[in-house]
């Protein structure tokens, strides 16, 4: 019965041919500890693109609204915001009109929140296709930051709306020359979603418990954050702690650099830099690691 | 492409069949020595669930109970820490504990050019290996080495969002198989012809119905042109019609001088489209070469893995007792219209008188197709054994068990279903019209027939 062991027939079939001398790919059991292969996302940019298309399209296809959808939100959220912090809660906005200050929150932490949710669902929710055929897995949530960028943009028309109204009523709101930061603020908030996200993704595959965590902890980290109030009101002796939380001082340079107003400490602001990129970069490590063999236990 | 001695049934009496149209395959350009995949060695191995238990409590319950010592909470039921308990998993070794290796030391090349069958039994570990080849999961041990790009087609539709058009998505399922945004456009014309949807290719998908949606799906697949494809039996799906198309593009592809790996039950369809396969047995490779040997050596193992015998099985009465009942392997092929022999070895303590021996074949949804049965006015004390052979059975292919019955004088002496089980495999019948389905040609004839002018 035990005939099959390779000796029944020849298991090779060099035969005495020449081996190629260049192979395109090799694959082996363990992938570097900071495998990124980047040039292989770059052929697959137009896949990025799809996904983006795809995600976007997909939200509001057969609705009503459609694209309104991506201003109604923030309205919303301001209008909500405004009510209970502002107007029952009275909580100060640093001398500033109520709705802005909150517009203001409201958008600059909704593009961080998008990034780090939607890409903590990476493995799980992509997991069908992932198990059917290969393309880089990071594609996934490179997508996810630009299609969340994208809803930005526009929620920052937006504001800018709002702003100038607000400017030309003769509110005390000055555009800081620090305004040109905002691409590398916007970067910082995509890497550190990117990594936290990524993080959580690759838990995820084998703890599927932390994904009922994340939209709630999301929730607790921005009331952590100086959105809904601003970074003045909190204790001096308690202010150490806001340099734990890497979003902070991001929040409060977006508020300075349209206000001219806000507590804005540059070293923090370092900090937090230097804060995301150990986060993005454990996340990375975390990602090559996890990426060839996520399929078997996900 | 197709090796010269196809398959043709075997038709009754000693007429033989006329043989088929051989397919000359047109030579191969981009032959020559290049070589376009090579496994070393490669081993696969999953763990059983004991490790991971979906949540991180449990995990945390799990390895508190290990470190005291305890027995681990969370097991399955059908596990103990040295292995599986139950036989589900039929593998002689099957790995200790809570490992399991899906592939065992896969070694082979592919030349470049050929198209190539992997054959082997479900479990076989055909999945696991082209999930490796895919890039979907990686060798636990060993490489792989590929000379070219690589698509595989492990599902038809991958990726297909329902709310977008039938041309969004085949930008998309294009863009996740590999090709890039010219590379579709180009083709989109040929891919919607090919697809026969041109009136349909701005509804939402999910509009379709699942005869259009799988046409597209492959559409798009069918136009990539990797240097490597890989084929899981995604084209078991679609009609007749489809299926016909599908292989014919698998075909053309081959001619075009791509290297095609071929996953399929298909013996008919391996035939015609390989010229070279793989079997695999239990993670294991056991034949390497020319596509009827390897599908002689599928139906040999289909035999081993079938229940072709039976030990001592319980009889109602004293002193009749049934040593052992088998198939004659050696009399045997497994084949479509091949004969079938049963033996029954019986260990008679004493004589027994009007004695009557059948045996029932059941298709696969436990209908008695066939029955056989014999009398013996007397049977002798001592060991006897009895040969049953049907030489026509004019079954169809597929799964069958055989149940025994034995009766002494109106008393049953055992009734026993299932006893053993056997499948037969079909082979290419030359049935132009009536035929094509496996499971719509029932039981085959060659009838005899008297020509004369009238």
């Amino acid at each position: 019965m035990d005939n099959f062991q390779t000796g029944k027939t020849d298991s090779r079939s060099i035969d005495g041919e020449q081996m190629p001398e260049d192979w395109t790919t090799t694959l082996r059991p363990v992938s570097g500890w900071f495998d990124l292969k980047l040039r292989e996302l770059w052929r697959y940019r137009d896949l990025i693109m799809m996904f983006v298309r795809r995600d976007f399209v997909s939200i509001y296809k057969q609705t009503i609204l459609g694209p309104l959808w991506y201003l109604i939100q923030p309205i919303m959220t301001t209008l909500v915001f405004t009510v209970i912090f502002g107007k029952i809660a009275r909580i100060p906005t640093d001398g500033l009109p109520i709705v802005l200050f909150y517009l203001s929150g409201v958008v600059s932490w909704r593009y961080f929140a998008d990034c780090l949710q939607k890409t903590s669902n990476t493995f799980v929710g992509n997991a069908h296709v992932f198990g059917k055929v290969y393309f880089p897995r990071l594609t996934v949530p490179i997508a996810v930051t630009i299609s969340s960028l994208i809803a930005f943009g526009i929620q920052l028309l937006l504001f800018a709306c709002f702003w100038f109204y607000y400017h030309s009523t003769g509110a005390d709101i000055h555009l800081q020359g620090a305004v040109v930061l905002l691409p590398l603020l916007v970067l910082q908030m995509a890497a550190l979603g990117l990594g936290c996200g990524i993080i959580i993704s690759s838990l995820t595959t084998r703890y599927r418990d932390l994904a009922q965590l994340v939209s709630f902890g999301v929730q607790l980290w921005m009331f952590a954050t100086p959105v809904v109030y601003p970074s003045s009101i909190i204790p001096e002796n308690w202010q150490w702690l806001l340099v734990l939380n890497p979003m902070a001082p991001t929040i409060e340079v977006f508020r300075y650099m349209f206000f001219g107003v806000g507590t804005v400490n540059p070293g923090n602001l370092l900090i937090s830099f230097a804060q995301t990129a150990i986060i993005l970069f454990v996340g990375v490590i975390l990602f090559s690691r996890i990426e060839k063999n996520f399929m078997d236990t996900v | 492409m197709q090796n010269n001695e196809s398959e043709i049934s075997i038709s009754i009496g000693q007429r033989e069949a006329p043989s088929e149209k051989a397919e000359i395959r047109p030579v191969n350009f981009s032959s020559g020595n290049q070589l376009a995949i090579r496994l070393e060695d490669v081993w696969k191995q999953y763990r059983l669930g004991v490790i991971n238990h979906g949540t991180l409590a449990r995990d945390l319950q799990s390895w508190w109970a290990k470190k005291r010592g305890r027995e681990d909470p969370n097991l399955r039921v059908d596990q103990c820490a040295k292995g599986p308990i139950s036989s589900q998993v039929d593998s002689p070794d099957i790995g200790t504990g809570d490992r399991f290796w899906a592939l065992r030391g896969i070694s082979f090349d592919v030349q470049q050019g050929d198209v190539f069958g992997i054959i082997g039994r479900n479990g076989a570990g055909k999945s696991t290996l082209l999930k490796i080849l895919s890039k979907v999961t990686a060798p636990t041990r060993g490489q792989l080495r590929f000379k070219g790009r690589i698509a595989s087609l492990l599902e038809v539709g991958t990726g297909f969002h329902p709310e977008l058009t039938g041309r969004e998505n085949v930008f998309l399922n294009g863009a996740i198989l590999g090709m890039n945004k010219h590379e579709i456009r180009n083709k989109f014309d040929e891919i919607i012809a090919f697809a026969e949807l041109e009136k349909f290719i701005d509804t939402p998908v999910k509009r379709y119905s699942s005869g259009m949606y799988v046409r597209l799906a492959f559409a798009v697949a069918a136009h990539l042109e990797p240097e490597i494809l890989i084929v899981d039996e995604v084209l078991a799906v679609g009609d007749v019609q489809f299926q016909k198309k599908c292989l014919g593009k698998m075909e053309a592809v081959g001619r075009e001088g791509r290297t095609v790996l071929f996953v399929s039950h298909n013996m008919a369809a391996i035939q015609q489209l390989t010229n070279k396969c793989l079997l695999l047995h239990h993670g294991q490779l056991a034949y390497f070469g020319d596509v009827s040997g390897g599908v002689a050596e599928y139906q040999s193992i289909g035999l081993d893995n079938s229940q072709f015998e039976a030990i001592n099985p319980q009889t109602k009465l004293e002193g009749f007792n049934i040593a052992r009942a088998c198939f004659e392997i050696d009399k045997l092929a497994s084949g479509f219209n091949k004969p079938l022999s049963f033996s029954l070895f019986l260990d008679l303590e004493r004589g027994f008188e009007e004695v009557s021996i059948g045996f029932g074949i059941n298709n696969s949804l436990g209908a008695r197709v066939v029955t056989f049965e014999e009398n013996f006015d007397s049977l002798a004390k001592g060991r006897v054994s009895i040969e049953f052979t049907l030489a026509d059975h004019h079954l169809p292919p597929g799964n069958y068990s055989v149940a025994l019955g034995i009766g002494v004088r109106g008393a049953q002496v055992i009734y026993q279903d299932s006893l053993l089980s056997m499948e037969i495999f079909e082979q290419e019948i030359d049935s132009i019209y009536l035929g094509g389905k496996k499971d719509r040609i029932g039981a085959f004839y060659r009838p005899d027939f008297k020509l004369s002018n009238w």
